[in-house]
């Protein structure tokens, strides 16, 4: 039998909605279950989840491991790796462990894969290749095997707090020469990427192209995105040909950073709703929209890549009139 | 005074984004149809990380890139053509599989061990610089391996933004959830740097750079060592291209205020 380990870390609140879909997928597996929590206080987040059937929580306690950095975000997970005896690793797909746990798979001469979309009972996994093209499934027999799920791949584990006992396990302190300073937010004026969003509202380059009257608009069209992500609360996403637009001295919108680009050498980012405007591409450039369940596109090409197969709905239109019109509605 | 850094720059080929891939399975388990005949391109992010560590090299004297690439042989004589004219470094070319399939810790391996060769490689002043996953595996696993193998503890992933500052140490912009940057200093090499797009348009073709890059490549190329990289244990089950088609709706003659009412209604479904 298995022993699998769920790896968290925690900023002392309760577990986020990926932590707990990563438990979830952990406790359906079917092995033996041991809680893993790093984090500055620990103890909070293992009650929360006292009652998911566990058969050990261990913790890593202590201000080293409130922040994330490499050095530390690995020596706690390789020791808890260590004492866990887990063959099996489950983890939610974090920048914090996505950044550590391959290089704690070399330390303990393990396997990893990560952006796991599915898990199937018989310790199957599922994730993408070339950029979200292909979808394989494959199993490994190398143990120990670390596994980063992907948000919203698995359903949540939705159990009752409780009290949970957690043995501490015991760490010297992590040589490192990195100081974490903080945050910052992205250098556009307002933050524009909203991960929980139910909508993703894709901008393609027609937006700082010359429209009817033979002129370029950039400054209405950054009006018209701004106010329908104030009004509607989605998460803005870019063409890769928008956001390369400022490398090549071009109108730009300065909404719009590398960070939100969507697609091939951009992110494929998950939400319920798409809503894709003045977008053209080929269909390796859509694959933004793969993860995308219910898709519209305003375009006035039918035919173009994010549109014709891709979404359920395209309307032929401009989209700076639709789109001012639906800032009205929506109070934006 | 600044130090020069060794910058080490982890990249391989990928099939250029525009073409079909189709995979297909084989007794070695899958790869793309026509793998060999399909146009490449240097991976995206790798080729940011490229370009990164010739800018910081430029901007500090003594500093000195190697790009160490893992690819078929002839794929990576066709793809260095072109990137040899974009900024110098030195080639140090392993002749091997370049597919999405291979699995990141035998890649990692071969890459390591490659790094660790390198003659009058100064580790002490070691930056490993590569794509922070690639376009063919994506995994983003493979740096933070390379890495471990060569003892480095300090890494960084999604970096968007890495600068020297006067006493030496370095500021590094990691991308993290919600569109924000993790902001951390590091004070000194060696480090580990997988690079998301960072700030740097892509360098216009520089023949001269491209000859002069050409006098030590070619002969990195005819020295290329076989290298396998075999994963134990590792089976593909399956391996799919998405067949789903979408049935569109195609809208024509609608009044952009119908089209508002029936996307806001839209909108506000739960």
């Amino acid at each position: 039998m298995e022993k699998i380990l769920f790896l968290v870390h925690t900023d002392g609140g309760p577990l986020s909605k990926g932590a707990l879909q990563a438990l979830g997928a952990a406790s359906g597996l079917g092995g033996e279950l041991v809680v893993g929590l790093a984090g500055v206080s620990t103890q909070a987040a293992a009650d929360s989840i006292a009652t998911c059937g566990a058969a050990r929580f261990l913790a890593v306690d202590g201000e080293a491991f409130a922040q994330p950095r490499y050095a530390t975000d690995a020596a706690a997970a390789e020791a808890l790796c260590r004492v866990s005896e887990a063959t099996v690793v489950i983890a939610p797909s974090t920048s914090r462990w996505a950044r550590a746990l391959p290089g704690v798979a070399a330390r303990l001469h393990g396997a990893v894969d990560t952006h796991v979309t599915s898990l199937g009972a018989d310790l199957s996994a599922t994730r993408w290749f070339y950029r979200q093209r292909m979808e394989g499934t494959l199993t490994r027999t190398q143990r120990p095997w670390m596994l980063l799920l992907e948000a919203d791949c698995a359903a949540a584990w939705n159990g009752a707090a409780g009290s949970a006992t957690a043995e501490q396990v015991p760490m010297a302190a992590v040589p490192t020469r990195t100081t974490v300073q903080g945050l910052q937010d992205s250098k556009t004026d307002e933050q524009t990427i909203r991960p929980e969003a139910n909508l993703l509202f894709v901008a393609g380059a027609g937006w700082t192209k010359k429209q009817a009257d033979g002129a370029i608009h950039t400054d209405q069209a950054e009006q018209l995105i701004l106010g329908f992500l104030r009004a509607s609360q989605a998460s803005l996403g870019g063409s890769k040909s928008l956001v390369d637009l400022s490398g090549e001295g071009q109108a730009v919108l300065r909404c719009m950073s590398h960070l939100n680009q969507v697609g091939q050498t951009g992110s494929t980012p998950r939400h319920p709703k798409g809503l894709s405007t003045c977008c053209h591409g080929e269909e390796p450039h859509v694959v933004g929209w793969r993860f995308i369940n219910d898709r519209r596109a305003v375009n006035m090409d039918a035919n173009c890549g994010w549109a014709r197969g891709k979404a359920d709905v395209v309307y032929v239109a401009d989209a700076f009139a639709v789109m001012a019109i639906v800032n009205r509605m929506l109070g934006g | 005074m600044s130090q020069p850094f060794h910058i080490v720059v982890c990249g391989s080929i990928v099939p250029d984004p525009l073409q079909m891939l189709e995979p297909v399975t084989g007794a070695a388990g899958p790869a793309l149809k026509n793998e060999m005949m399909l146009p490449a391109v240097l991976d995206p992010w790798a080729a940011h990380a490229l370009f990164e560590a010739a800018h910081l090299a430029a901007k500090h004297a003594g500093s000195k890139v190697w790009l160490v690439s893992l690819g078929p042989k002839a794929k990576l004589q066709q793809v260095m053509l072109t990137v040899a004219q974009k900024v110098p470094f030195e080639l140090v070319a392993l002749d091997g599989p370049a597919s999405g399939f291979c699995d990141s810790l035998a890649t990692a391996q071969v890459l390591a061990d490659a790094v660790a060769g390198i003659p009058a490689l100064n580790r002490d002043r070691l930056l490993l610089f590569g794509g922070w996953e690639s376009a063919s595996r994506g995994a983003g696993s493979t740096m933070q391996i390379v890495a471990e193998r060569l003892g480095i503890s300090e890494q960084f992933q999604g970096v968007d933004q890495l600068t020297v500052r006067e006493d030496g140490s370095m500021e590094i912009l990691e991308r993290v959830e919600g569109g924000r940057h993790l902001v951390s200093v590091c004070s000194a090499p060696p480090a580990a740097f997988g690079w998301a797009t960072g700030h740097l348009p892509e360098p216009r073709n520089n023949p001269q750079v491209g000859m002069t890059n050409m006098k030590t490549i070619m002969p990195a190329l005819q020295r290329a060592k076989a290298s396998a990289v075999a994963a134990d244990g590792l089976r593909f089950a399956a391996v799919n291209v998405p067949k789903l088609q979408r049935q569109t709706r195609v809208v024509k003659d609608m009044p952009p205020e119908e089209i508002a009412r029936e996307l806001v209604a839209w909108i506000r479904e739960k």
